[in-house]
């Protein structure tokens, strides 16, 4: 009786990517302890939140693909309409204007976007699947290019990267011809200076202090120095658990959140990076197998889209922390400090496992 | 169609499933670049970024040294240390300074005078942030504060280790003080390397001995690691990693100098309120016994930084309180000139012991008129004569027919004009005239010609001479030691306080003047027979032991021709100074000294007491406990003192 219950409640979850998903909140939640040593609440609110988002993606698990399709168009609309708000009467937090005051608390729409994107434009792409033009394309790509905008000039950068990315990647696996995106991306190459002008005076300095980063050590260029030399102290088997300098004694900054990936670094050296390389590897693997077994063009784009996403953080976040990449606000997925970004995540990882459990379901 | 359809959603599922492949080599690829990337950082350039990261992390905190004692020949506390509790502000974390300070001052005792120096701190000391309000806390007060601390952020109760100077005015030209390090104390210490060693030192030596044995003062610095965190805070409790042992301090040299403290005091008080200087050597080692500057002043005030309100009264006192007489005041010798005036003629055979002149109270050269200062003169005059009552008018014919370059060429050997290189900091050279001297010293020709006349005036102790009581001291011992100069110094020997190693100072003989023994015989006998029935007889009458002296009297003014000199008419500070050289016992000498009292008038008068009072004290012990009397005026005294 138990046990049928149990099977019941299990059915729909994916065992193999679980586990994953498991391995990698462990090691969150170790990472986490070292890093707020002083502010030893986070663990436990970071316990709730994942509590939360593991109810969340069961919920999400449960629900069936098409309709998720139903809902995709209402979605958008939605979060579209509060990006909206947002820039209307958003509140201004830290400079930026991202979250829409409602009447039981406040949301960031932006975050609900990455969501709501990749199922508008997959729902597009299944409607339309038999006469895909290039007209199509463009209609898709404006979907895309609007509410990523709005994010960005927020401004939210890390966000409108990671909606532009979702949405992308739904038109490329959808089977955007290989000779537009060589030239849209010849188109996009040619246009940098134009968004050169358009970036706000701090993210520009971000990318130049990547460039060189000891041109301004105390500023922007800061982040960087501290996070590289986190990691590269760690050496290979890192500093040990709890005994990272860099992390105790505060040099850097932002360490529960966006730059945790130091503090992991710095105690668990190469071979814990390699490990945590190896989670996410697999993770994006299964992510991927279970596209590519999708029942419907809908669910294979959408599976598709939310995969290579979650890749994307994982690659964006772990290439800032180690000075590859500018620094944008991306944090890392299932290890960060903070709620917003793993509700959507474990959303996702909920419709990848209905995705999986209704393959069969609905070709027979 | 339905096929067809199929079909195609086959083919469909196989293009999409191409550009997952795509895909996934992608995220392979992206994977591979990070794992390089983090390969490189953490295997390649590993050592970089540990060392970084370990200059993040550690502070070096250094460990100040105690400083070295300065006792003087028999074990007598000069200089020490003691530790005590400072209250320190942070400017940087007190927002409401003034408020501050006035809430403290209603738990601990905070004078005017308190603020005043806090003040000065303050304008001195820009970029320091730490800076002391009160020194000294009492035990009571340490308890109030730490009561009370949670209510003044930025408010720390230090301990630290004070310089004190025991004895207050004794001595204190001699010993100096210390003061906080400055602007020009950090370029010298830049200069010298010493920089890592003045880590954790806010004081240094400023003038004395305090100064010039700096280095060996000082001690070398410890150094401690400490984990500091980002905003540059030390970590207390376990670090995080672990770190280097700590390398303890080495404290300061002691000083042991050759000054005898008491015969120091005694000389200090034997000058009464005069102001002067007096020098007491050892000849037979170059030795200081005794470094007199009076007024002195008391270097206790300077360790903190000295208040305004004192610094004024100090530096403005007309006195002069600061400026050390004995090393760097220069004064005309007077007739203390004659003894090394008549040694000139014996050795370059311009006279004989037994050789008269005869003084009508006179000299003319030219037509100028160069007077006795006995009206009538001394009548027939020798060499014994001319030293026991100061005939000038032997002086000025003697000069005349040495020469100037004679005179400055025998002179000079005896130390006048040129700096002894004493072991303190700070001396004067002096001017020993000669044509070659006021060649360089003077820029337009007509007043770099030398006259004839002022040879003269030079033959007894006037004109351009100017030397320092040292000099003078120097050359008396010279006299004393037959001819032997030993390099003065105040230092006997440098003690390393943990080993107990000792390096003494070698009585180095920096030159022995060729004197003939019986030359050198008359002048002894002379400078006795001032003692013992001339010029110092009053003074030293009853003496228990032989002395030989030589009074004189130095014009601060020149004289108009004719003009005869009263202390009456004379603003205090134009009145003649006074002056003395003795050396006793005759047979061995233990002790050589010069004193000038300054606008006191004759020497035998206002100095020579002051010499009895001291070789009294040294060779007999005798104590001086009230401070001296002028001696009533002498009224026809024998000679021009």
């Amino acid at each position: 009786m138990i046990k049928r219950l149990f099977e019941r409640l299990t059915s729909n979850i994916d065992g193999p990517l679980f586990a994953i998903v498991c391995g990698l909140l462990a090691i969150g939640f170790a990472t986490l302890y070292s890093a707020a040593y002083q502010a030893p609440g986070r663990v436990s609110a970071q316990a709730l939140n994942v509590l939360l988002a593991l109810a969340l993606m069961w919920i999400a698990a449960q629900i069936p693909p098409q309709t998720f399709m139903r809902w995709a168009i209402p979605a958008f609309l939605a979060v579209l309409l509060m990006l909206v708000g947002v820039a209307l009467f958003g509140d201004v937090r830290n400079g930026a204007r991202r979250w829409l005051p409602l009447g039981f608390g406040s949301v960031q729409p932006s975050e609900l976007m990455k969501l709501a994107m990749p199922l508008m434009l997959a729902r597009y792409f299944h409607r339309h699947e038999q006469t895909l033009r290039l007209r199509e394309y463009a209609f898709a790509v404006l979907l895309l290019a609007v509410p990523t905008a709005m994010i960005a000039r927020q401004p939210d950068l890390g966000t409108a990267l990671l909606v532009a990315a979702a949405g992308f990647y739904v038109i490329f696996l959808a089977g955007l011809s290989w000779k537009i995106i060589a030239g849209g991306s010849a188109a996009v190459l040619a246009s940098l200076p134009i968004l050169w002008g358009v970036l706000h005076d701090y993210q520009r300095r971000r990318f130049l202090t990547l460039i060189d980063p000891s041109s301004d050590p105390l500023g922007a260029g800061y982040h960087i120095i501290q996070s590289t030399i986190a990691v590269g102290s760690g050496g290979i088997t890192g500093k040990g658990w709890l005994e990272g300098t860099q992390t105790h004694l505060e040099f850097i900054p932002e360490r529960a959140t966006d730059f945790i990936f130091a503090v992991y670094s710095e105690e668990f050296g190469l071979l814990g990076n390699s490990l945590l390389l190896i989670l996410y590897l697999a993770f994006i693997m299964r992510g991927l197998m279970i596209a590519a077994n999708g029942p419907t063009f809908f669910t294979r784009l959408l599976a598709g889209s939310i995969t290579l996403t979650f890749f994307t953080y994982t690659v964006v976040n772990m290439g800032m922390v180690s000075g590859l990449l500018p620094v944008v606000g991306v944090p890392l997925p299932l290890i960060s400090y903070g709620g917003t970004s793993l509700v959507t995540l474990f959303i996702s990882m909920g419709m990848l496992m209905s995705i999986n459990h209704h393959r069969t379901l609905v070709q027979s | 169609m339905r096929l067809a359809e199929i079909r195609n959603t086959q083919r469909d599922l196989h293009y999409f499933q191409l550009r997952l492949g795509v895909a996934g080599v992608v995220v392979l690829c992206a994977f591979t670049v990070l794992f390089a990337r983090f390969f490189y950082l953490q295997v390649i350039q590993h050592k970089y970024y540990d060392t970084k990261a370990e200059d993040n992390r550690i502070s070096i905190l250094p460990i100040p040294p105690n400083r070295g004692l300065i006792l003087d020949r028999n074990g007598v506390v000069l200089a020490r240390n003691y530790s005590a509790y400072t209250l320190e502000l942070t400017l940087s974390k007190i927002a409401d300074l003034e408020g501050t300070i006035d809430a403290l001052a209603a738990i601990v005792d905070i004078q005017p005078r308190d603020r005043r120096r806090f003040q000065r701190l303050r304008e001195e000391s820009k970029g320091r942030d730490t800076l002391a309000i009160r020194t000294r806390l009492t035990d009571e007060e340490v308890a109030k504060l730490a009561v009370n601390r949670y209510r003044f952020p930025g408010v720390d109760i230090k301990g630290r280790l004070f310089r004190q100077y025991p004895l207050g005015e004794v001595a204190s030209h001699v010993v100096g003080y210390l003061g906080r390090i400055d602007d020009r104390d950090l370029e010298r210490i830049d200069d010298t390397d010493e920089s890592p060693n003045y880590k954790g030192t806010d004081h240094i030596g400023k003038t004395g001995l305090e100064q010039s044995y700096e280095h060996e003062l000082h001690g070398t610095t410890g150094f401690e690691q400490v984990e500091t965190d980002a905003g540059g805070r030390i970590v207390p409790g376990r670090s995080v990693r672990t770190l280097a042992p700590r390398t303890a301090p080495a404290p300061g040299n002691n000083l042991a100098l050759t000054l005898d403290i008491r015969l120091q005091e005694a000389a200090e008080r034997a000058f009464g309120e005069n102001r002067g200087a007096l020098v007491a050597i050892e000849p037979s080692t170059g030795g200081i016994l005794a470094f007199v500057s009076q007024p002195g002043y008391d270097p206790n005030f300077f360790i903190d930084g000295i208040d305004p309100v004192n610094w004024d009264a100090l530096n403005n006192s007309p006195d002069k309180p600061l400026n050390n007489r004995a090393l760097n005041g220069l004064y005309p010798p007077g007739s203390t000139f004659k003894p090394f005036m008549a040694l000139a003629a014996l050795e370059l055979g311009k006279r004989t012991p037994s050789q008269t002149i005869f003084d009508p109270g006179y000299f003319m050269f030219g037509n100028n008129r160069f007077r006795d200062d006995k009206a009538g003169g001394h009548g027939y005059v020798d060499m014994y004569k001319s030293i026991v009552e100061s005939c000038d008018t032997y002086y000025y014919m003697l000069a005349n027919d040495l020469g100037i370059d004679a005179m400055a060429r025998f002179i000079g050997q005896f130390g006048f004009g040129a700096r002894t290189g004493i072991d303190i900091e700070g001396e004067a050279a002096g001017v020993l005239p000669s044509p070659e001297w006021k060649m360089k010293r003077f820029k337009k020709p007509e007043q770099q010609r030398w006259y004839p006349g002022e040879t003269i005036s030079i033959g007894i102790g006037q004109g351009y001479n100017s030397y320092t009581p040292l000099q003078l001291a120097q050359a008396v011992a010279a006299i004393a030691n037959d001819g032997v100069i030993y390099r003065p110094h105040f230092v006997n020997y440098v003690e390393n306080p943990k080993t107990g190693e000792r390096s003494y100072t070698e009585p180095q003989a920096m030159k022995t003047i060729a004197l003939k023994d019986r030359n050198l015989e008359v002048i002894k006998r002379a400078m006795v027979g001032v003692n013992k029935e001339g010029t110092g007889a009053r003074a030293f009458a009853g003496a228990g032991y032989t002395s030989a002296g030589k009074t004189g009297t130095a014009q601060v003014i020149a004289l108009k021709q004719n003009e005869k000199y009263s202390d009456a008419t004379v603003a205090e500070h134009f009145r003649d100074h006074a002056l003395f050289i003795a050396f006793a016992p005759v047979e061995s000498p233990k002790i050589a000294l010069a004193v000038i009292v300054e606008n006191a008038g004759f020497g035998a008068r206002a100095a020579a007491p002051v010499a009895r009072k001291v070789l009294d004290y040294y060779l007999l012990g005798k104590r001086i406990d009230k401070p001296a009397e002028p001696a009533p005026a002498l009224k026809g005294e024998d000679g021009d003192d």
